[in-house]
């Protein structure tokens, strides 16, 4: 690799000694090594990328710089709209769609001078933890091909472990950035509700999903949320009030912060080795100065139960315009809705078919107050946890996933166990407060173990502070294993 | 048994603001199919709704002048279903917290004042539309089934009425009076013609003093006064019939047939639809703070009611204060600097709701371009009450004015419309009449009145109808006398 991170990318380009095109190479070079085994990629838009590698380095060379992101291959998880681009959400339904419009972090994006690779691998509309559910096959984890990556976001966690590029964002409705990040070693950000533009992410539950970035360093990913995030006027729950810093204290250490650590997030379900690197990186933090207090938030216990159905109810309302009426596959039909029906039950794997089955009956008259209404009350619940949490410490701390990277089909026919791998990411989400993944270290057979910052919202200048901090600590060596000895 | 009719009606009005309720996409009727269209109202992945400010002003000022509440907070709410001119395949309305709720609108009915309960006034989107090819245009066996999207997403409220109606008269009333009241405070075309305005009507029968409610049917595809006031008494009809042969009503939507003037069955509804109503999460509450209501409020017209009532105080009869009332804007406000400019009221509005009115549609010319003015008009009435001209010739003179030729005395005269009151040249013309008619002056004399009739007649043929009759009457009932 030229460079290990965006930051040093940006620094060598500014520099002269190498361009975006060079960059660019150096990363296409890398999946074309790598995609057979890993297939981090649903698409991988190499003339387009050059086209804006070499604009970027024209314009370097004419003092124009489009500043962080200014010729830094980037990925993009599947489920947003590119102009001219194919953008599956990783469906069938929406097999050879090509959006006209271009996805609001897309527009960031470009305008900030970023060379887009191409779009990554995730499951089914982003409903899954392991990239399994994606209809175009599965993504595998770069520090063991027989492993899943994690997911949603799989082929985004994987295409930066691997090199084939410096950011790739990601969506994380309910852990679908930091569960992936922590299994393949790398680390994931998910913002604030509302800091990032939902507008052009194709939408699986609107009131959780959020668009964050996977970079190799703490610092590339304060720089990459600064691009993308901001005041966005065509998305309503877009917020308009005054932005963190997210790079602000990166370098002031921590001495003197109080963290807590979610006693709900530890014990049964979570493996030894996750268990004690977290207390190792807890300790550590004690060394430098904070305060570490234990927390009970009661209602992590039914979080991921209020999840499974306010995130499904949402998405039977959100995924019901793929009706093969206007785009996307249709299979045809005597009616209309024999059109509708069959289209959606062939367009639609299994998963997502369960899903809005799911979301469907907790909407429905008569289920509505049991299902949809108790889990909104148990949302407002978890807020109010986290809010008399953050009373009392600053941070809150937790393994980012209960377990490392586990075997591809081991849980595909276990829903259940299945959603049980974020079960510490759900919480964050049902509150909209920001939380990222960091990588700690490795496990006995040598798979990456993450641990995770939540603060409270617009909480990322202390959360970046905390992670530039354990990633000091942890000095975490991005270097999977099986690329090297496949390759 | 005798049967009271309850009967509700659901307005829908399309705003027609500059954009749409949640894009950018202009509003507008007819033109080239999905020509008015984006990621937004059609659907596509990812895209998302923005409220249109302009239409939650346009609905609040609906609701004030129903005399509504408007709600302080108030959410979208996603109504799920699935149709192929929906195209996310639900559609972002409102649930249990409308805009504005609980407000009232009065009617008169057979001189009769009733008070008819609004429950709410609520916001949300309309469809796009579908064009069934073959088979008549119904769905069932048709070939093919075009869709058209600009209309999707264009900004509707719709008021619902308490069940407070008794009659198909007092439906077709209400449902006139709202939508005059719409088109007063332009916030939509409010063209039934064009669609910008439907009704659909609840419809049940109850024995009469009986306190609960009976099976309602909704009945729509009513698209004038006429057809919803025929279908809403063919319904209540078609109930009692069905009732007293011993029959049930059954609760279903009905389709209106104008043509052959019958309701038929569209859909019998098992329970209530489901439409899995959630609060829409890609939209903020909207907040109605007390200032902006306030603003809204301030700036409301006139309200068709409150017209009629000041007509009536200026001394109206009820039936031109109506008709009066329902001119376009450029002829009442004719009327009111007519009156201003010292124009009695009666006469302002006698000429405004006739001559006027008929001389504009002859010429299909807007009141807006008419070349009559209220002091015009106060100077044309001013001399006809001094007869300066004639009933008769003050049209002419009207028509002179409307025409361009210039202020109405300017017209009578270049017209030469001008009655002749100079009575020197009267006495001459009077004079030689009665040497021409000594039977005539006898018979006056003798006492017969009619005569003076048939005096005045010649006088008037001696001067080319230009003299006022007024004073020749008067000045052949002093010789003849004399």
């Amino acid at each position: 690799m030229i460079a290990t991170s965006l930051s040093e990318a940006g620094r060598l380009l500014r520099s002269g000694a190498t361009s975006a095109e060079a960059l660019l190479d150096d990363a296409l070079e890398t999946a074309s090594r790598t995609e057979a085994q890993l297939h981090a990629f649903l698409t991988i838009d190499a003339d387009g990328a050059r086209e804006v590698a070499r604009q970027a380095d024209a314009d370097l060379a004419d003092g124009i710089d489009r500043g962080p992101l200014h010729g830094i291959p980037v990925a993009l998880k599947d489920n947003m709209c590119t102009r001219g681009v194919e953008t599956t959400a990783a469906s069938q339904i929406l097999a050879g769609y090509v959006p006209p419009y271009d996805a609001t972090v897309v527009a960031r994006l470009r305008n900030g001078g970023a060379v887009m690779v191409g779009k990554t691998n995730l499951d089914e509309f982003a409903m899954g933890s392991s990239t399994e559910n994606s209809a175009y096959g599965t993504t595998y984890n770069p520090w063991d091909l027989s492993r899943v990556p994690g997911g949603s976001s799989g082929g985004s966690a994987a295409s930066v472990a691997a090199g084939s590029s410096l950011l790739a964002l990601g969506s994380d409705t309910g852990g679908s950035i930091r569960q992936p990040a922590s299994l393949c070693g790398v680390v994931g950000m998910k913002p604030t509700y509302g800091t990032v533009s939902r507008y052009g992410l194709i939408a699986f539950a609107s009131s959780l999903d959020q668009i964050g970035p996977f970079t190799r360093t703490v610092e590339d990913s304060a720089v990459a949320l600064t691009t993308i995030w901001g005041y966005d006027p065509l998305d309503s729950t877009s917020y308009q009030g005054e932005y963190p810093n997210p790079g602000a204290r990166l370098d002031r250490g921590v001495d003197g912060l109080r963290i807590g650590v979610v006693t709900e997030l530890s014990g049964e379900g979570f493996e030894p080795a996750v268990e004690a690197a977290t207390t190792d990186m807890v300790a550590r933090l004690e060394k430098k100065g904070v305060e570490v207090l234990e927390v009970s938030l009661p209602t992590f216990d039914i979080a991921l139960s209020a999840y499974y159905l306010i995130a499904p109810a949402e998405a039977s309302s959100n995924l019901a315009r793929f009706d093969g009426i206007r785009y996307g596959l249709r299979v045809e039909g005597a009616t209309t809705e024999e059109l509708m029906a069959r289209t959606r039950a062939e367009g639609f794997g299994p998963e997502v078919i369960r899903r809005v089955l799911l979301g469907t009956y907790s909407l429905s008259a008569g289920y509505y107050d049991a299902f949809y209404g108790q889990a909104q009350r148990v949302r407002a619940a978890i807020q109010e946890d986290f809010a008399s949490a953050y009373e009392q410490v600053d941070v809150l701390v937790s393994p980012t996933s209960p377990t490392v990277a586990f075997d591809a089909g081991a849980r595909t026919s276990d829903p259940l166990a299945m959603y049980l791998s974020d079960i510490c990411n759900i919480p964050a989400n049902l509150a909209g407060h920001p939380a990222i993944s960091v990588p700690v270290g490795l496990d006995e057979a040598g798979l990456p173990i993450g641990f995770q910052v939540m603060a409270p919202p617009l909480g990322e200048e202390t959360m970046y502070q905390v992670a530039a901090e354990v990633e000091r600590l942890a000095g975490f060596e991005i270097s999977p294993r099986a690329l090297e000895v496949a390759t | 048994m005798s049967w009271e009719p309850v009967i509700g009606i659901e307005v829908h009005v399309e705003l027609m603001t500059a954009s749409k309720m949640f894009c950018g996409c202009a509003v507008a009727f007819g033109g080239e199919p999905n020509t008015r269209v984006c990621p937004t109202c059609l659907g596509l992945p990812g895209a998302l709704p923005v409220t249109n400010r302009v239409a939650i002003e346009s609905i609040m000022a609906i609701g004030l002048a129903l005399e509504c509440q408007v709600s302080e907070r108030s959410v979208f709410h996603r109504k799920n279903y699935f149709y192929a001119d929906l195209p996310k395949n639900y559609q972002i309305s409102q649930f249990d917290v409308p805009v504005c709720h609980d407000g009232h609108l009065d009617i008169e009915v057979d001189g009769q004042t009733r008070r008819i309960g609004i429950e709410r006034a609520h916001m949300e989107e309309d469809t796009g539309k579908s064009t069934h090819l073959g088979a008549g245009g119904r769905i069932h066996a048709a070939e093919g089934t075009l869709l058209d999207f600009n209309r999707s997403g264009v900004p509707l409220v719709e008021v619902v009425s308490r069940p407070d109606l008794r009659s198909a008269s007092e439906s077709r009333v209400y449902a006139q009076e709202l939508r005059s009241i719409v088109a007063e405070l332009g916030v939509s075309d409010a063209r039934l013609e064009e669609g910008s305005i439907r009704f659909d009507a609840n419809v049940s029968i109850r024995p009469q003093g009986e306190e609960t409610f009976g099976t309602k049917v909704e009945i729509k595809n009513m698209n004038s006064f006429r057809s919803l006031e025929r279908a809403i008494a063919f319904e209540i009809d078609r109930q009692i019939e069905l009732v007293e042969s011993g029959g049930e009503v059954i609760q279903e939507t009905r389709h209106w047939d104008e043509e052959s003037g019958v309701t038929h069955s569209m859909r019998v509804k098992e329970g209530s639809s489901d439409y899995r109503y959630f609060t829409e999460p890609d939209l903020a509450p909207m907040v109605m703070t007390p200032e902006w209501v306030a603003g809204i409020r301030e700036r409301l017209p006139e309200l068709p009611a409150d017209r009629r009532a000041r007509y009536a105080a200026q001394g109206l009869a009820a039936e031109t204060a109506g008709v009066l009332s329902a001119l376009d804007a450029g002829l009442r406000r004719l009327y009111d600097h007519a009156v201003l400019s010292g124009a009695p009221p009666r006469s302002a509005a006698n000429w405004i709701t006739g001559e006027v009115l008929a001389w504009l549609r002859k010429a299909g010319v807007d009141a807006r371009e008419a070349r009559l003015d209220g002091p015009g008009l106060a100077e044309l009435i001013e001399m006809v009450d001094d007869g300066s001209v004639s009933s008769s010739a003050a049209k002419d003179v009207l028509a002179g004015v409307l025409s361009g030729e210039g202020r109405p005395r300017e017209v009578a005269e270049r017209r030469d419309l001008l009655q002749v009151r100079d009575a020197g040249v009267l006495d001459t013309a009077v004079a030689d009449v009665l040497a021409a008619n000594p039977g005539a002056v006898e018979g006056f004399r003798g006492g017969e009145e009619k005569v003076v009739g048939f005096l005045v007649g010649q006088v008037m043929k001696a001067t080319d109808g230009r003299a006022d009759p007024r004073m020749v009457n008067q000045l052949l009932r002093e010789r003849m006398s004399g």
